[in-house]
């Protein structure tokens, strides 16, 4: 906020004179979020906390922008290549098929897209292995639950969420075989993103079928799902981003995906050096995994812990493997 | 004469309203602590400083062009058809239709054929409300809107469903590559103009400037035009002049969904190239706009599609180079609405009397002793 001040300031006399406003430099990093919007305390957020934590560190300045509908992110993507700004680093799967058109036509700049893959040489794709993260609070979920009923609360109905609410599923199960998962989805349109009054609804029809801890993959729809799960009192947990503040003492964990982790290094590195690619980040390198801190120590007790630990470890050293939905679309633990 | 002159009813009047939301969206810019000169000097280079922000403004334009002529054909009845962005929408489920499924060897044959399916489709849609309208009376303005939930709906339906691309996103297969059209780029490119090849406008923007010719001929040089604004103008004399109020209706209301749903050329074929969920974007709401500002005139609604694609593609810049939040571009676009659409008569009533008070006055001053010719501008005083 202050160096996006002090910069229009001084640049203001300058665009006066010259009648032209880019005068950005030009090598600044640039990041587009998607419709969620910055502030959906889960995926964009994150993206945006590790923007601000590159630029609180470096003192560096970056161009952003919050798109207000799907034909702008061709053109957020070109503006931005246009102006100089490298690298340029997407938030969201939607933005494949427009940067896939866009990155051949700037073969100098380096592109950063998070969760989505596209196959150009300056394109760096960086996916999460989120059925693994998944799979570590589906077991939290399944110890913490007294019975035996756990819910699923998905955004959009896509391959990348039903990965998240399979890999939950499986650890449940490997916990306790017995106990059953409830799975919806908001919703088969990106709106179901940020709907947190349905959100709420669905939570509170999995509580009413028994359900006492819910996991919310969806965005800014999460945000419904902790809330009414909180005043049900019922557990819940949180995604993407560290939700645990939310509600402290009532959001049992969340699974985090280190979104700002990706954008710091992205903006960190220099955009020439920037492996381009695919690079799947897991739990091996918690880059994706469980929130514990001072909101919920008191809930995960040590037993809890340990197994969690344990299974983490097999799954880095490979020894444990989580079926993942979106290698053949299908999922051993639950159907949805 | 109890009017105002014809030159300030059509550009006196708008321009005071613009100016009025350019001074409220200044104090909304102050308010959060940005430079109003600013973001006005950035939104005008970014929207007309290059030719690629003119390819973006005329994009947009486009776009509001056939909305806005959708809407100026329906005013000329007195019909409003608030349904326009519904019937965008279908047009592009007609173009998505005829493209994905017919191969096309070129892009004039598939630009055609496109036309013909986007505005049928666009027709048909618009078609329900009409009968509605004509033979049972059910009013326009409500069933169109509905029709506007009806339409989106179906296309998530059929975006989810059967036409979907494989992978996450609800969008259509990209078109053949046979059928992409020439972008302004390459239009230009023929006369040796130089012109960014990477805004979306293309060969659409003439299909739309040939539509408001053909509107302009069709309302003021045919028999049929003639008949739809004696319609509009008094339904009971109409009648007694032995027009059909139902065939007035129907037509004008075919030709209206036509014009929305031509639409899906530009947003669907050319930008696009596939069909993706909420194509249409509000365009279909900002033709209401851009049929008001251009007094239902195929010149006027030309020029203020222009004005409002200026402010579409400007707000985008603003919302890339400036800490402006994206709510608060809306909130200016919805400014520049608000007054030159919904408030027209704020400024038109003000504005009119004062032309006549002054004229009055020239008159009584210049005109002394001989005869008072004004007897109908103190019959339209007593009016006000």
């Amino acid at each position: 906020m202050t160096f996006m001040t002090k910069f229009l300031g001084a640049s203001a006399a300058l665009a006066l004179s010259a009648g032209i406003a880019s005068a950005q430099d030009a090598a600044d990093p640039a990041l587009i979020f998607d419709l969620g919007g910055k502030f959906d305390k889960s995926f964009n957020e994150s993206a945006y906390t590790g923007a601000q934590r590159w630029a609180d560190e470096t003192g560096g300045e970056y161009n952003e922008v919050e798109l207000q509908s799907d034909a702008q992110r061709e053109q957020a993507l070109r503006r931005f290549a246009e102006n100089g700004n490298n690298p340029i680093v997407m938030a969201g799967f939607s933005f494949a098929t427009p940067l896939s058109e866009v990155a051949p036509d700037y073969p100098d700049t380096t592109f950063v897209i998070i969760d989505g893959v596209v196959d150009q040489p300056n394109v760096k794709s960086v996916i999460f292995s989120e059925h693994e993260g998944s799979y570590l609070v589906g077991m939290i979920a399944a110890m913490a639950s007294e019975t035996d009923t756990v819910g699923f609360v998905g955004g959009m109905d896509i391959p990348l969420i039903r990965k998240f609410g399979c890999g939950y599923a499986q650890g449940v199960k490997a916990v306790n075989p017995e106990a059953e998962v409830i799975a919806n989805m908001t919703g088969t349109t990106p709106a179901a993103w940020n709907d947190p009054a349905r959100g709420g609804e669905l939570a509170l029809s999995q509580i009413g079928q028994g359900a006492d801890v819910i996991y919310a993959a969806a965005g800014g729809t999460g945000v419904g799902v902790l809330q009414r799960a909180a005043d049900e009192g019922v557990y819940s947990i949180g995604v993407d981003s560290n939700q645990n503040y939310l509600h402290p003492g009532q959001v049992l964990t969340s699974m985090v995906k280190r979104v700002d982790n990706v954008v710091y290094e992205a903006f960190s590195t220099e955009p020439s050096e920037i492996e381009t690619g695919l690079t799947v980040m897991g739990v091996g390198t918690d880059n994706v995994g469980y929130a514990v801190d001072e909101n919920n120590e008191e809930l995960i007790t040590e037993e809890m812990a340990a197994a969690v630990e344990e299974a983490k470890a097999a799954i880095a050293s490979g020894e444990l493997e989580v079926h993942d939905y979106t290698s053949d679309e299908s999922c051993p633990a639950i159907t949805f | 004469m109890d009017r105002m002159p014809a030159w300030a009813d059509a550009i006196l009047v708008p321009l005071i309203s613009l100016l009025l939301a350019a001074l409220l969206s200044a104090v909304v810019i102050l308010a959060i602590g940005e430079n109003p000169v600013e973001a006005l000097n950035l939104m005008v280079a970014g929207a007309l400083g290059s030719t690629y922000g003119w390819g973006y403004t005329l994009y947009y334009a486009t776009n509001f062009i056939f909305t806005g002529l959708c809407v100026a054909i329906a005013f000329h009845a007195r019909l409003f058809n608030i349904g326009g962005e519904g019937q965008a929408l279908l047009g592009g489920l007609g173009v998505a239709v005829i493209l994905l499924y017919v191969p096309w060897p070129h892009w004039t044959i598939a630009l055609i054929a496109a036309t013909l399916s986007a505005g049928a489709f666009g027709a048909a849609w618009a078609a329900i409300p009409a009968y509605l309208q004509a033979k049972r009376g059910s009013h326009i303005v409500i069933t169109t809107i509905m029709f506007n939930f009806i339409a989106s709906a179906l296309l998530n339906w059929a975006l989810v469903g059967p036409m979907k691309a494989p992978g996450q996103e609800p969008a259509t297969p990209s078109f053949a590559a046979s059928t992409h059209l020439p972008t302004l780029s390459d239009v230009f490119g023929l006369v040796g103009i130089q012109w960014s090849s990477a805004a979306p406008a293309n060969v659409s923007f003439f299909v739309a400037i040939a539509a408001c010719v053909a509107l302009w001929l069709l309302i003021w040089r045919t028999k049929l035009g003639y008949e739809i604004r004696a319609f509009g103008q008094s339904e009971p004399a109409a009648r007694y002049a032995g027009i059909s109020p139902v065939k007035i209706i129907m037509v004008t209301m075919l030709i209206s969904g036509a014009l929305a749903g031509c639409m899906a050329i530009n947003n669907v074929q050319g930008e696009a190239e596939r069909l993706v969920l909420n194509a249409a974007e509000g365009a279909g709401f900002i033709g209401i706009a851009v049929a008001l500002m251009g007094r239902s005139h195929p010149l006027g609604v030309f020029l203020a599609a222009i004005l409002f694609g200026f402010l579409y593609q400007g707000g985008a810049e603003l919302a890339l180079w400036m800490n402006i939040q994206r709510e608060l571009v809306v909130v200016i676009q919805a400014l520049v609405i608000l007054f030159t659409g919904a408030l027209d008569n704020m400024i038109r009533m003000p504005l009119e009397s004062l032309f006549l008070a002054n004229r009055r006055r020239r008159e009584r001053r210049g005109g002394g002793g001989g005869p008072k010719p004004d007897r109908k501008s103190t019959t339209a005083e007593g009016a006000r």
